[in-house]
């Protein structure tokens, strides 16, 4: 009984909760500054937009896939919104132009997936490729990094406005968290992402429309993924392209599993996010006020990872006989 | 009537073109190749074939000999790399980090040359340790602590890129003023063997070492076996753990092997050394049909992705295309090669269970007319009405009976045993010894050992103590033959020469025996006699393409035996010895049912067993290979056309082919069904293989001393 509870006590959400308490008690009494609330404000905005590619992410880990096209999706599907603003197209129309490639683009990903069965590790990656591509060659030419137009009008805000001294991304953030958890939690489809991720075959056989439910988890995750787009752009006022080739993907990836969500499925929720999107940026927060290089942050936060799976693994061991096949 | 109007001539003419059309075109190979594991790589290797025609085509010197150089020189490295990724999946498991460890390699290299002045030849086996490490900590981290691959790999990538990003801050810039300079080095870099790039040939070299330890060595089997699935490999007592860790190490070091032939041909590091490399890598071994989650790969579709994906990227470059165009087209590449080997994969077994059964066009002569008033020697009667029942609800599926010097008679069953029945009354029994498998024909050799042919085993022997020892279970490989039919699955029968050679009979060799009802739907010529020589210890094919060989039986002469082919319904003589050795000349062909067993009687003539009746319907069909094939594709197999077993006889016949008699039992109340026979001491013994008992008749005329195996082999 008492060997139950410590393991129960102790899975990986906790391990990394209690990483980030001890993280910020250190730097709390380490920096300057630290706890000064503009400090902490800008602490939590500098990863909003990381928690929501972060939620976006989940909803499909959450039912056994992944999405590696997350990054490419964003960049390209904003980019292009805000070229078209700039040549001259109303905002709204722009931006629903945007909005829509965002989700057919991860409606085709969802397809491929669902209803060519190709392995949604592959698909997304091979749709990342295309869809960058694409962009660069028919939608986005002849510049990387598309600049914020003048006249965004109240879109703008989204980035740039404070409401009641709190940025508006971390609200934004918020909220898409609470959808998120809501969604989750008490919607019909939130509870067969859980079931599919537990058992596909169960969910399959229980009467749950696996395919469509598949291709509606990839479509959720690519609306999240452009109005994370949309903040991203409206912050920095540009959309760099170049996001697509860097690392941000495995940052992505990074947020969600820190927390100890699965990657096969089933476990987790928007806490776990939440819990790996602090101590990201807890983590950045201090090593740049200490001025530490961005590789050796790079390190550091791998090295947090590792040692957040490792101690799971050893507190959590998985069981050869347990294990699921071809769970990579 | 349409039977009227059609000239008389057109039936035969189209069946002369379907007995044409199926002795030449050989349809069963088209199930044989799709039963094989290498048609796997057909779906790439029809990709890379349209890759190198679309670019051939678009580009018209891309495959000039200058390019071709520096393709190769490059497929070097990249191939490696790709076969790196592969070791890995097949273990069911991931490695991100090869990209990162392919630059540590680099620069490392450059390194231990440019600056530490080390010479080459210490170089090379430092790099290629310094980047094993990298796997081996893969290894311990995914194998030992049973950590996520996916992951754990996505930690080393971002470490060691950072590291490497680190060492080039701090060394670059010495790195790029000092230069190394040696004819070895120059030689790795920029020279090759025959004209052939050094890094391919390493990769050759890589590929068969590769090739050789995946597919023919135990550690290659086992990462096979773990990959296909870690929990049996785990339960069966697979050092999971152990192989998984080996696995991440060996692609750690191929990694840095091909991270030094990167430096060697380029002679400068960067931070974009080796970056996106695990995707094209990933990629490459993904297309060329190696299965994210393992048990299925090899290094021949790792190299056929790597090749793609190289002449992709390579060719979208020259293409000339804007910025965006080739990562586009790569995508859709891959989107659809994936797509199709997905696909593929699904059907496979569909499409093989639709094709492989292949039927052929088989005439059979008018059989001779079994009616009681024809006067003809199969006229039906009723002389084994009156059967002696041994061993009833006892033993089950006694396919062949066999007797012994001191009277006690043997049977198999399908449990694998052999039973032994103690004399006078055979009313007790026991088992006289296990074998497994399904004991078929059984024989007693010179020093009274009983020789036993176990149906999906082989050849065995249970010496006069009971020890049972595998004589045989393989023969030679045909030449050109596609499966591989060195394996024994269906030995049936056997007699015994008086030099000691044994002679049996392999039914089919593209079925297992619960499947034979399939065989009779083909009716292909799939069965072989095959020679056991106890004088040379090997086995070898004396005669191939028999349809459904059955009984074996040494003739009166030595020089010869008797075979039966059971659905050709035919009785054949092949010459052993004497001046017509290896010939084979037809015995009885018109028979009216299905022979089996052959054995000797006391006069000097044979006993075969008919173990079931051809039928109109089913002679009608077998001239006609399409419906059959229909029928196999359409239908649930029970409702094929079938042999008709429920009622059969024991033929006698003489050497030169005349039949004498034959025993029926109308109706079939006492013994049901006779797949073989044995006369010992004026009674006839029968088995069936599909009954729960045996029977035994009395022979009134027949020598009441006679025994057959002092008759074969004099007195014990």
């Amino acid at each position: 009984m008492a060997l139950s509870l410590s393991k129960r006590a102790f899975n990986q959400e906790r391990i990394v909760f209690l990483i980030t308490i001890v993280l910020f008690a250190v730097f709390a009494v380490e920096l300057n500054n630290f706890l000064a609330p503009a400090n902490l404000l800008a602490l939590v905005r500098s990863v909003a937009v990381l928690g929501m590619l972060g939620m976006a992410m989940l909803v499909v880990v959450l039912g056994r896939g992944i999405d590696l096209a997350i990054v490419a999706n964003m960049a390209i599907s904003v980019g292009w919104a805000l070229q078209l603003i700039a040549g001259g197209m109303p905002v709204w129309l722009a931006l629903c132009v945007g909005l829509g490639f965002a989700l057919g683009m991860s409606l085709i990903g969802g397809i491929l997936i669902a209803y060519a069965e190709i392995p949604s590790l592959f698909a997304t990656l091979a749709m990342a490729t295309f869809i960058y591509g694409f962009g660069r060659a028919h939608l986005i030419t002849g510049t990387d990094v598309v600049y914020l137009p003048k006249d965004m009008g109240l879109v703008a805000q989204l980035g740039q406005g404070v409401v009641a001294g709190i940025p508006m991304p971390i609200i934004v953030a918020a909220a898409t968290a609470l959808a998120a958890y809501l969604f989750l939690k008490y919607t019909k489809p939130g509870r067969f992402i859980f079931a599919m991720g537990d058992n596909f075959n169960a969910a399959r056989i229980g009467g749950i429309g696996v395919r469509p439910m598949l291709v509606f988890q990839y479509v959720l995750s690519g609306g999240a993924t452009f109005l994370a787009g949309l903040i991203t752009a409206t912050s920095v006022g540009a959309m760099n392209t170049r996001i697509v080739n860097s690392n941000m993907i495995y940052d992505v990836i990074l947020v969600v599993v820190l927390g100890g969500v699965g990657l096969s499925g089933g476990r987790g929720g928007v806490r776990n996010v939440i819990v790996g999107t602090l101590l990201i940026g807890v983590l950045m927060n201090g090593m740049t006020i200490m001025d530490v290089q961005y590789t050796v942050q790079n390190v550091i936060k791998s090295l947090i990872l590792l040692f957040a799976i490792v101690s799971d693994s050893i507190i959590n061991p998985r069981d050869e006989q347990t294990g699921q096949q071809g769970d990579i | 009537m349409a039977s009227s109007e059609t000239p008389a001539r057109e039936i035969p003419l189209r069946e002369t073109l379907a007995r044409l059309r199926y002795r030449y075109f050989p349809d069963h190979l088209v199930g044989e190749l799709l039963s094989k594991k290498w048609i796997d790589n057909a779906v790439p290797f029809a990709v890379l074939l349209c890759v190198i025609a679309t670019f051939g085509f678009l580009i018209p010197d891309f495959f000039a000999p200058k390019l071709l150089v520096i393709t190769s020189r490059q497929l070097g490295e990249f191939g490696l790399v790709c076969i790196a990724m592969m070791t890995v999946i097949i273990v069911g498991g991931i490695d991100l980090s090869v990209g990162s460890n392919f630059a540590l390699g680099n620069f490392t290299t450059l390194a231990l040359l440019n600056l530490a002045g080390w010479p080459v030849a210490a170089v090379v086996p430092v790099v290629i340790l310094v980047c094993g490490a990298v796997g081996f900590v893969n290894g311990v981290l995914v194998g030992f602590f049973r950590l996520r691959a996916f992951l754990t790999t996505l930690v080393t990538l971002i470490i060691v890129r950072a590291v490497v990003d680190m060492l080039l801050l701090r060394y670059a810039q010495e790195m790029s003023v000092s230069f190394y300079d040696s004819d070895i080095w120059d030689l790795v870099g920029m020279g090759g063997v025959a004209g052939v790039p050094s890094s391919f040939v390493v990769l050759i070299v890589v590929a068969l070492i590769g090739h050789v330890i995946l597919t023919r060595s135990r550690p290659g089997w086992r990462a096979m076996a773990i990959g296909g699935s870690r929990r049996s490999a785990h339960n069966m007592g697979l050092s999971v753990r152990g192989t998984v860790c080996g696995s991440y190490t060996i692609s750690g070091m191929l990694c840095g092997l091909s991270g030094l032939l990167y430096a060697a041909r380029l002679g400068g590091a960067g931070t974009d050394t080796g970056m996106g490399l695990e995707i094209a890598a990933l990629t490459a071994a993904v297309l060329g049909g190696n299965s994210l989650g393992g048990g299925r790969g090899s290094v021949v579709k790792a190299l056929i992705g790597s090749v793609i994906v190289l002449l992709m990227t390579n060719g979208v470059i020259r293409l000339g295309l804007n910025s965006g165009s080739g990562p586009m087209v790569l995508g859709l590449t891959l989107l659809f090669a994936v797509f199709v080997d997905v696909r593929w994969l699904k059907n496979r077994d569909k499409l093989l269970s639709k094709v492989y059964v292949s039927p052929t066009y088989v005439k059979l002569p008018q059989p001779a007319s079994t009616d009681p008033d024809s006067g003809t020697p199969f006229a039906l009667n009723n002389r084994l009405r009156n059967v002696e029942i041994i061993g009833l609800g006892e033993v089950e599926s006694p396919e062949d009976v066999i007797l012994d010097d001191e009277d006690y008679l043997f049977c198999g069953n399908r449990h694998g045993d052999v039973l032994r029945f103690f004399p006078p009354d055979y009313k007790t029994w026991e088992v006289y010894a296990h074998i497994g498998g399904s004991p078929l024909g059984m024989a007693f050799d010179r020093d009274r050992n009983l020789l036993v042919c176990v149906g999906g085993m082989g050849l065995y022997k249970i010496a006069r103590d009971r020890t049972v020892s595998k004589v045989t279970d393989e023969t030679n490989r045909s030449p050109f033959s596609v499966i591989d039919d060195s394996r024994l699955r269906l030995a049936d029968d056997l007699d015994i020469a008086p030099d000691g050679r044994v002679f049996f009979s392999e039914a089919t060799i593209r079925y297992e025996m619960h499947d034979w009802p399939v065989d009779a739907l083909e009716s292909r010529g799939n069965g072989r006699i095959i020679c056991y020589d106890p004088r040379t210890g090997r086995t070898h094919t004396a005669l191939r393409n028999l349809i459904f060989p059955n009984g074996i039986c040494l003739a009166n002469d030595g020089q010869s035996i008797l075979f039966a082919e059971s659905w050709a319904c035919r009785i054949s003589r092949y010459w052993i010895d004497g001046p017509k050795a290896g010939k084979v000349e037809r015995l009885i062909e018109d028979l009216p049912g299905y022979p089996d067993n052959i054995n000797r009687a006391s006069d000097g003539t044979y006993w075969v067993a008919l173990l079931g009746m051809r039928s109109p319907a089913l002679d009608v069909a077998l001239r006609m290979p399409g419906f059959r094939r229909r029928m196999a594709r359409r239908i649930a197999p029970d409702q094929w056309l079938y042999p008709n077993l429920n009622t059969g006889c024991v033929v006698r016949f003489d050497d030169t082919g005349r039949v004498i008699e034959s025993l029926w039992d109308l109706g079939g109340l006492n013994h049901p069904m006779i797949t073989s026979m044995r006369e010992h001491r004026g009674w006839l013994y029968l088995g069936g293989i599909s009954n729960n008992r045996i029977g035994r008749v009395r022979l009134e005329n027949a020598d009441q001393n006679w025994s057959a195996a002092t008759a074969y082999w004099g007195k014990a």
